[in-house]
């Protein structure tokens, strides 16, 4: 059973502004039948572009429900470009919060806001980011441009993550390697604008060695257990971090390949970039 | 708030007689079955009383009856045995509308090199005897076909598909789980060589489940390491779910033909009373071969996750093989495999009813059901 906020059964049970719209002047439109939810939103939005009336009409779980009709609420009485500032988070928030498998719900509100208001403003009535971007996922229609902007915006790190905001990857899973990729692009250039903004962060020993145990069994030991290999932290000293290979990486011929390429690596990504690990 | 249960495909109340059965053992009753005092003894004989109580429900022998923890262990176990019993065989058959305790096995067993035939079904949900013919070869180990689906209730051609495999000598094992207790099972005549329970969908607690497996049949054990279960699974007994398991079977037995008049005469009357109640509703499956307890209907336009919040608003509990009550994106995979629509298979709801089921409840049902569908169809955007 779905662990539901409060507000998400008050808003499905009771939603608010529910129904068309016989004035409205802005109809935005996402999803699909065949995608398991849509929403149809109508907005009356006045001459100097302020949203004066919301309805909606959403087939889906009662979180797409939910987060149209919390929406609703919010973008009445907003100036378009105000509106146009309410990210999925802020939808998500303002509900109490969406199990992370179901934040696609609260990305569809945002995307048929933005396609509502393209649609005043007479700009093509395609839903958002469609037409800009490739294809990724063929099973839900979801282009790259929708994907990189999920990721931006909600701080993703995972494929798995990735399917929960977007549905890309959710179907027959021929995209992950693609969604994969999208990913490593978007993490690396986050790296290095954060390395070319922030100083590097001075950690204390004690701050060092946690952050360096943490990663080890967050990070790299599942990598290793799920090739049958395993890891076990013997010392940290410094930069320096010995550790000794176990499992099948013990006898793996490749182990010192694993010990740079991974070990050392996301060490370097987690802890600090002067790590160096060694074998006991 | 009342609760009108109508989910025993997912599990079942605990009898009240099997309760009843099972408290001895859980105080008084503690011993050890194979300890050498009468204390622990007498346990022992209980519990070889509930294996001869299991048997007589299959019509099978009580040393073909094996105690596991669950269903999901007696599928797993039935593999992996049949395979290495078999190590040139690289085949295995089974249905594309499993439970995932088959499937995933033998997605396993796939990236182990052997391979899979994952028999297709129509839009009715029903097998292909010929395909299913043309899949069997020297190279088939094992075939595993449920006797009925869980989801739509179908009951597969079973008896048919057996003696086919036997002419081949190939081993056969069926996931009766939804079937055992719900239809008559008869061991003596059919001749599968493997049959997996599960206790706590016949009023049995959860916890319990059998594996059947005909004498003379080769079997390695998946516990090693104690001679219960005649060396065949270590591990001391669950003796007081083993007992219950005994009850539970002796209740079945005695109340199967209730099962296919007063538990089947319910459901047709909640699924003809809801059909003609909503419009653009639709039952998936095979109507004329399936459990007596089971309907799986399709509302148009709507999504299951929100009828099923909204059916338990009013104490109706119920399950929808739509997408979103599982957290995949996709509806189930035997209502993608039957090819239902996806305006309706999005708003399946499965309905599975028992012998505690009552007119009442059923009654209750049909008035409080149909307005769900209309407020949610009134919302959708899709008229």
């Amino acid at each position: 059973m779905w662990n539901y906020s409060e507000k998400v059964h008050e808003h499905f049970l009771a939603p608010h502004n529910a129904g068309s719209l016989a004035d409205a002047n802005a109809i935005g439109e996402v999803g699909s039948l065949a995608c398991g939810d849509a929403l149809k939103l109508y907005l009356k939005i006045s001459a100097n572009g302020i949203i004066e009336n919301a309805g909606f009409e959403t087939f889906g779980c009662a979180s797409a429900i939910a987060s149209s009709s919390v929406l609703t609420d919010m973008v009445k009485g907003k100036h378009v470009d105000e509106a146009l500032k309410i990210s999925n988070k802020d939808i998500a928030t303002a509900l109490g919060g969406l199990p992370k498998e179901k934040m696609h719900c609260s990305v569809m509100g945002q995307e048929a806001l933005e396609a509502a208001i393209r649609n005043w403003r007479g700009e093509p009535a395609v839903p958002h980011a469609h037409e800009e971007g490739a294809l990724v996922c063929k099973c839900f229609g979801i282009t790259d441009a929708q994907i990189i902007r999920a990721i931006r915006e909600n701080g993703l790190k995972t494929v798995e993550e990735i399917t929960q905001y977007t549905k890309a990857g959710g179907g027959c899973g021929d995209c992950h390697d693609a969604i994969a990729e999208l990913l490593a692009q978007e993490l690396g250039k986050k790296n290095l604008a954060e390395i070319k903004l922030a100083p590097p962060k001075r950690l204390t020993n004690v701050q060092r060695m946690q952050l360096v145990m943490k990663t080890i069994e967050d990070e790299i030991r599942p990598r290793l257990i799920q090739d049958g290999g395993d890891i076990e932290l013997i010392d940290v000293d410094g930069p320096r971090v010995v550790v000794a290979l176990r499992g099948r990486c013990a006898q793996c011929r490749s182990s010192q390949v694993t010990l740079k390429e991974l070990v050392e690596k996301l060490l370097r990504d987690h802890v600090s970039d002067d790590v160096i690990v060694e074998e006991a | 708030m009342r609760t009108v249960y109508l989910d025993n495909n997912a599990t079942s109340a605990i009898a009240p007689e099997v309760l009843e059965a099972m408290l001895p053992y859980l105080s008084d009753l503690y011993g050890n079955p194979s300890s050498m005092h009468t204390f622990g003894g007498q346990v022992g004989h209980a519990v070889e009383k509930a294996r001869g109580e299991v048997a007589s429900l299959l019509g099978a022998d009580a040393s073909e009856i094996l105690f596991t923890s669950c269903g999901s262990e007696s599928n797993n176990t039935v593999l992996a045995s049949a395979l290495s019993s078999r190590p040139e065989k690289k085949h295995i058959i089974t249905t594309r509308v499993e439970h995932p305790a088959i499937l995933a096995p033998c997605q396993y067993y796939e990236r182990q090199g052997y391979r899979v035939t994952y028999l297709a079904v129509d839009a009715r949900g029903r097998l292909n005897l010929d395909e299913y013919a043309a899949a069997l070869s020297e190279d088939t180990a094992v075939v595993s076909i449920m006797f009925a689906n869980n989801e739509v209730g179908n009951i597969f051609p079973i008896a048919d598909m057996v003696s086919m495999a036997k002419e081949k000598g190939i081993l056969f094992h069926t996931d009766a789980v939804q079937a055992v207790g719900k239809i008559p099972i008869d061991l003596k005549t059919l001749p599968v060589d493997f049959l997996s329970l599960s206790g706590h969908k016949l009023h049995a607690p959860k916890g319990i489940g059998v594996l059947y497996i005909r004498k003379g049949t080769r079997f390695r054990p998946h516990l090693r390491g104690g001679h219960q279960e005649r060396g065949r699974r270590a591990g001391t007994e669950n003796v007081p779910y083993i007992i219950g398991m005994g009850k539970a079977a002796v209740l079945a037995g005695q109340n199967i033909q209730q099962e296919r008049t007063v538990v089947a005469a319910l459901r047709d009357r909640l699924e003809t009373e809801l059909l003609q109640r909503i419009p653009d509703t639709i039952v998936n499956g095979d109507t004329e071969n399936r459990l007596p307890n089971t309907s799986s209907i399709a509302f148009k336009n709507v999504e299951g996750e929100a009828i099923l919040l909204m059916l338990d608003r009013l104490g109706i509990c119920a399950s929808s093989g739509s997408a979103c009550t599982s957290g995949s994106l996709e509806p189930s995979h035997v209502l993608r495999a039957m090819g239902v629509p996806f305006n309706y298979a999005h708003g399946s709801i499965r309905l599975s009813l028992s012998r505690y089921t009552t007119a009442e409840e059923i009654d209750y049902v049909i008035q409080e059901f149909p307005p769900v569908i209309e407020r949610l169809r009134a919302l959708s955007p899709f008229k």
